[in-house]
């Protein structure tokens, strides 16, 4: 039994694989376009295809079990598939596409901005786009200013489209399931620093996150919820994605020094769970922040807009973010990893809040 | 081979940088398994598309890269120290340590910069060649991209840009055969770039890419042309990629043992060397002496670059803006 559990212990990019291929079965309407998701396109009677499976793995051994007709490699024409996705998703299909890196948004904004996020809206409610775009997001692997945004935020801002961050292995299937099966188009941001990681590794203590077992099932994460992933009465540390983890360690260090801190994990940016944010502010009384994404016009920016707006009259401190500087991502090391928000900020905040 | 007489000065001047970027890029290799260097995408086996072509090049004129430029970046002078240090990530770096392998730039050397989006340097370079001819200079602008950059749209917006009005731009595709881990072959409609110039009214080329003095030489034309304002040029070199797409990765997960070998065996540095030799432009002794040359300035590129400091934290934000110091 504790094998099978252990065994159940997936990474985040396998997670992913088994959120793709169990819609895949389940809906063949479903299918996968991107870069090199299959790598190797064209040379199957070498042995060759698979080369890849995507840069991050997450589509490894799909196209072994669906063929090249479902899991669709391209050429490095963003705009070109990213498009053809949304016409796609407009005619019947459910296709899932492939964004290497956010940043790589600007080769294709159009079509995700221009006629994803607005072509129902227009078009008077007469069209549905069930289209599911899954990106990479985050610094901290010296991939420098254009491999390492966390772009979120650009989306969220844009009516019409719903943006999901998971933070773990769990969420990441229970997420791509529920936006695969949506009716809208729906934008996954994977952190880089999170997808080679199973929950054990990603540090879940007890009574945090979902668990370290992701279950074999299909099963939906809800979209535009967040989820209360440590409970505490002292403070409120909100979390995206990745900065989760970074949350749970300055929880630790703070319950080391006597406070009992609440994790929000808000895994959906868009729509945002204010009912959840400020149900816990109103018991907290302080709020910290935490986000990767430039500071300016950011869902940061957003939640303490509405921590202020809402929630005011609890408050015994104004909400902090801890952010990424207005800067873009640097290369050298230290300056990268100054880049960051660490726990160290978190805990500083939090203590600036608390004493 | 006997279309244009290459003088012999720049003919080991091309053996020098050749030897000089492969020595390079199998320091910054080892760099990288010592934990030094954060990845980066190797060029060896494609040291002569942009050797070759900047034999034509002058003061004023402009290269630009991608992703994969420390050849580009060589073979148009810039410093090796200061390349070195910026991929160890150190303040005296091309970039000050703040764009590492992707970004390498050197603007008083005519090098605008490497860049980690696919074809995204394109239409940057056709603004650098508009800029030139609307300044009245004679200079060129030559944008170096994959074969990958073939799927992006812009480069055919770029490529019609240039001709209806005429700009110096050569557009040179580094066809190594692989956009990252997708062979040409299934990616490219055809099977060629170069003919795709014919859509766009300008002259298309497709040049042996593993021949330094076949890349000078029949690059020939473009530059004139370009540097007579007579318009643009599309070359698509034929080169080869040895190492996987970036440090560590596996290529014969999609190319078999025996292309590697195949392509190996035309290596650029061989044929040169063999050339040299052959036609008596030098002896062995002196192809010896300008290794170990290009070893030593390569071993001081790291001397120089572990000697230099990582920048000050107040780096982080400097050079967002102008003025926000």
């Amino acid at each position: 039994m504790a094998q099978a559990t252990d065994q159940r212990a997936l990474t985040y990019a396998q997670a992913v694989n088994e959120a793709l291929r169990q819609t895949m079965e389940s809906d063949n309407k479903v299918f996968v376009m991107g870069e090199d998701i299959a790598g190797g396109a064209g040379r199957e009677d070498q042995g060759k295809s698979d080369a890849w499976g995507g840069v991050f793995r997450l589509t490894k051994g799909l196209i072994g079990d669906f063929g090249p007709d479902r899991v669709r490699d391209t050429p490095i024409s963003e705009a070109g598939f990213l498009g053809a996705g949304v016409g796609a998703a407009a005619t019947g299909m459910r296709p899932v596409v492939d964004l290497m890196f956010s940043g790589f948004f600007g080769v294709c904004a159009d079509q995700i901005v221009n006629n994803a996020a607005k072509m129902r809206y227009m078009f008077g409610g007469k069209i549905t786009l069930p289209l599911t775009i899954m990106t990479s997001t985050g610094a901290g692997t010296a991939s420098a200013a254009q491999h390492s945004e966390t772009l979120y935020s650009l989306f969220a801002h844009f009516p019409g489209l719903t943006c999901v961050a998971p933070s773990d292995p769990y969420t990441a299937k229970g997420l791509f399931i529920s936006a695969i099966r949506s009716d809208d188009p729906v934008i996954i941001f994977n952190h880089k620093l999170l997808m080679g990681r199973t929950a054990k590794s990603a540090d879940i203590g007890e009574g945090e996150g979902f668990g370290v077992v992701v279950p074999e099932e299909m099963y939906e994460v809800p979209i535009g919820k967040a989820h209360i992933d440590r409970e505490g009465t002292d403070i409120t540390l909100v979390g995206i994605s990745y900065t989760t983890l970074v949350c749970r360690d300055a929880a630790r260090e703070l319950e080391s020094q006597g406070y009992s801190v609440e994790v929000i994990d808000l895994l959906s940016v868009s729509p945002l769970d204010s009912e959840t944010i400020l149900n816990s502010v109103k018991k907290t009384r302080g709020i910290v922040i935490v986000d990767e994404d430039y500071p300016r016009c950011s869902v940061a920016s957003d939640i303490s807009a509405l921590v202020a707006e809402e929630a005011f009259d609890y408050l015994d401190a104004p909400p902090v973010r801890i952010t990424s500087p207005h800067t873009p991502v640097p290369y050298s090391l230290p300056l990268e990893m100054l880049y960051l928000p660490s726990k160290e900020k978190v805990v500083e905040a939090a203590l600036g809040i608390l004493e | 081979m006997d279309t244009q007489k290459i003088d012999d000065k720049l003919l080991m001047q091309f053996f020098e940088t050749m030897v000089t970027i492969r020595l390079f890029e199998e320091e910054c290799r080892r760099q990288a398994d010592l934990g030094k260097l954060r990845g980066m995408h190797s060029s060896i086996g494609q040291e002569a598309v942009p050797v070759g072509i900047c034999g034509h090049l002058k003061e004023g004129d402009y290269i630009l890269g991608t992703h994969r430029s420390h050849h580009h970046c060589i073979a148009k002078g810039v410093d090796i120290n200061e390349m070195m240090a910026e991929l160890l990530g150190k303040s005296t770096g091309t970039n000050r340590g703040k764009g590492g392998t992707m970004h390498i730039a050197d603007i008083d050397k005519g090098m605008l910069g490497a860049n980690g989006v696919v074809g995204s340097n394109i239409p940057v370079a056709t603004g650098a060649a508009l800029s030139a001819k609307m300044r009245g200079t004679d200079n060129v602008s030559v944008v170096f991209f994959g074969d990958g950059a073939t799927g992006q749209g812009v480069l055919y917006e770029s490529m019609n840009l240039a001709s209806i009005w005429k700009l110096p731009v050569i557009f040179v595709c580094e066809n190594n055969r692989y956009a990252e881990a997708t062979p040409f072959e299934y990616a490219i409609a055809g099977g060629n770039v170069s003919n795709r110039a014919a859509g766009f009214d300008m002259p298309g080329i497709q040049v042996d890419g593993q021949s330094v003095i076949e890349m000078f030489q029949k690059s020939t034309p473009a530059i004139e042309k370009a540097r007579n304002g007579d318009g643009p040029t599309l070359i698509e070199a034929l080169t080869y990629r040895y190492q996987g797409h970036f440090g560590g990765e596996n290529p014969q997960s999609y190319r078999t043992k025996e292309e590697e070998e195949h392509y190996k065996s035309k290596d650029c540095i061989k044929q040169i060397r063999n050339y040299l030799i052959e036609e008596e432009v030098c002896g062995q002794d002196d192809l010896v002496r300008v290794e170990k040359d290009a070893s030593a300035k390569v071993e001081q590129s790291v001397k120089f670059a572990d000697d230099s400091s990582f920048p000050e934290d107040k780096a982080l934000y400097e050079d967002v803006y102008i003025s926000n110091s």
